[in-house]
């Protein structure tokens, strides 16, 4: 497969829009955790009661309506390859949870993968809907028709007092997560990352690495997110954290300005051998990988960098991680050989700009 | 930096655990990492479940009235089986019956986790909810009819009574349908 193939297949069609402040803002991600209210919890649940979860879902979506119901394509877990999994993982499409853990989940998509529906996962539903750039309240209503669709099918376990009962304690409430991927490059060049986050945190919101909880912040990518879910509404919910978003983007909009007054000379020179690095490395590890496509793109942005498309850091975030790695190998790969391959595809997507 | 596992190869992935403000640091190489098991991004975290287990548990560092770390071992659900133990221990519950069963329990626990918050004040899903609103309807207009009775109006006592059977001959319906 020519490389050109492979990358416009393994990137999902919505990552090549472009979206509202795209400078900073990667993408936009809403999550609604659901349950049926005639069955128990996933983690609760034989396997009779799992696939009847499974058909109730398919059913509802591929029901009556098909004007109403997008067109959504269902994955069983039980069916893919480890490596098929980590690729669905490594698109955000599923949690590494339902990859690893989840006993028979399934996972529905719609064709240019902005909505997908994780089935037995922690929940019995999970709608998550993603868009390009800062778009919180497209995602959210997107979410919500989606939400509601499925709802004239389907007895939602609901509690006046509770609110949408969910198997952690954690989501109960509103089932709602928001989260918002930034790449803030400048913040942390400038050392004030570590000052911004714990702010961020005291406000009630979470900020994490490009995979989430855990997970470091690869590339100087960061993902800010709402932790409570019960005791405010969810518009109240996506305010507060639009507000801190746009606080951290005009935040990250000074620090470049700052380093392009101050320390332009010195900005290049990083900037210009991070592209060479990318340019002709014959052996990168991820993480040097994602420090380079971070200075690369920051170089995009500030206009120090010409001819490079913007989508560069997105697409290669993603398809060089191991996952990706491997079904463009069509092998198992060892770290090692992980590491030349990563630099083998980096190289080679690069020249495909300078055409 | 060096890996902790081989003292070879660079350290490639660095985990850091907080708990109670203790810092606790691991730097290991790719390949270590992949001896110690096939890993996915994020998954070797240390899990928000067992994190919130040891709120549930009251370990000694969280604040615990004496009465909510009385747990009777009997506390369990019936729809599921799961018991108050089990979802202290694993930090999720069962089905949608344990809110019920383990109710006395829940309050600081959603406190905790939801910034002093008890109780939903957000959607409420569509079709449920008109008969949620129906119920509340309900409650209120029985209570307007004891009112008009002890008052002696018996004629606005009639009315609402009319009104009542009917908001429960509808939600009858809508429950056979």
């Amino acid at each position: 497969m020519s490389l050109e193939r492979f990358i416009s297949d393994a990137i999902s069609p919505w990552m090549k829009r472009e979206g509202p402040e795209s400078d900073i803002v990667l993408s936009s991600r809403v999550r609604l955790a659901r349950n049926i209210h005639q069955y128990v919890f996933p983690i609760a649940a034989d396997k009779e009661s799992a696939h009847e979860v499974i058909s109730a879902i398919s059913t509802c979506m591929s029901s009556e309506n098909e004007e109403e119901a997008e067109k959504l394509e269902m994955l069983m877990m039980e069916e893919l390859k480890p490596v098929q999994k980590r690729v669905l993982v490594e698109k955000h499409l599923i949690s590494p949870n339902l990859a690893e853990q989840a006993k028979y989940g399934a996972v529905l998509m719609n064709a240019d993968e902005s909505v997908s529906i994780m089935v037995n996962e922690e929940d019995h539903i999970r709608i998550q809907c993603l868009a390009p750039g800062f778009q919180l309240e497209e995602v959210l209503h997107r979410a919500n028709e989606i939400d509601d669709f499925i709802e004239k099918n389907v007895d939602y376990a609901f509690d006046e007092r509770r609110g949408y009962l969910t198997s952690c304690p954690t989501n109960v409430g509103t089932g709602l997560r928001a989260s918002v991927m930034m790449h803030l490059p400048a913040l942390v060049l400038s050392k004030k990352m570590s000052r911004i986050i714990p702010a961020i945190n005291q406000l009630g919101l979470a900020v994490r690495g490009i995979y989430g909880e855990g997970t470091e912040a690869q590339g100087n990518i960061f993902q800010i997110s709402n932790q409570m879910t019960l005791g405010k509404s969810e518009e109240d919910i996506m305010e507060d954290l639009a507000g801190v978003v746009m606080q951290v983007i005009q935040q990250e909009r000074a620090a470049r300005q700052q380093l392009q007054d101050g320390l332009k000379l010195q900005l290049e020179d990083k900037l210009f051998r991070s592209l060479g690095t990318l340019e002709n490395c014959r052996i990168i590890q991820s993480k040097e990988a994602a420090k380079c496509l971070s200075d690369v793109r920051l170089g995009i942005d500030l206009e120090i960098l010409p001819g490079i498309s913007k989508t560069i850091l997105n697409e290669l975030m993603i398809l060089t991680q191991p996952g990706f790695l491997q079904q463009y190998a069509g092998e198992v790969l060892t770290p090692e050989e992980r590491d030349i391959r990563r630099a083998t595809l980096i190289r080679e997507r690069i020249k495909l700009e300078n055409r | 930096m060096n890996c902790e596992e081989c003292h070879e190869r660079e350290a490639s992935l660095h985990f850091t655990k907080i708990i109670n403000g203790e810092k606790t640091e691991f730097h290991i190489c790719e390949h270590c990492a992949k001896e110690k098991g096939e890993f996915l991004p994020g998954s070797n975290s240390f899990s928000i479940h067992q994190l919130l287990s040891g709120l549930l548990h009251g370990d000694g560092h969280v604040p615990n009235t004496p009465s909510s770390n009385f747990i009777p071992p009997s506390l369990s659900c019936e729809k599921c089986g799961m018991s108050y133990y089990q979802f202290a221990k694993i930090g999720r519950f069962g089905c949608d019956n344990c809110y019920k069963a383990f109710e006395s329990k829940l309050n600081p626990i959603f406190k905790r986790v939801h910034g002093g918050n008890t109780l939903h004040a957000g959607k409420i899903p569509l079709r449920a909810g008109s008969s949620i609103q129906e119920k509340k309807q309900l409650q209120q207009l029985k209570q307007a009819l004891q009112q008009y009775i002890l008052n002696e109006e018996f004629e606005k006592a009639a009315e609402t009574r009319d009104v009542i059977r009917e908001i429960e001959h509808r939600l009858q319906q809508g429950r056979d349908t």
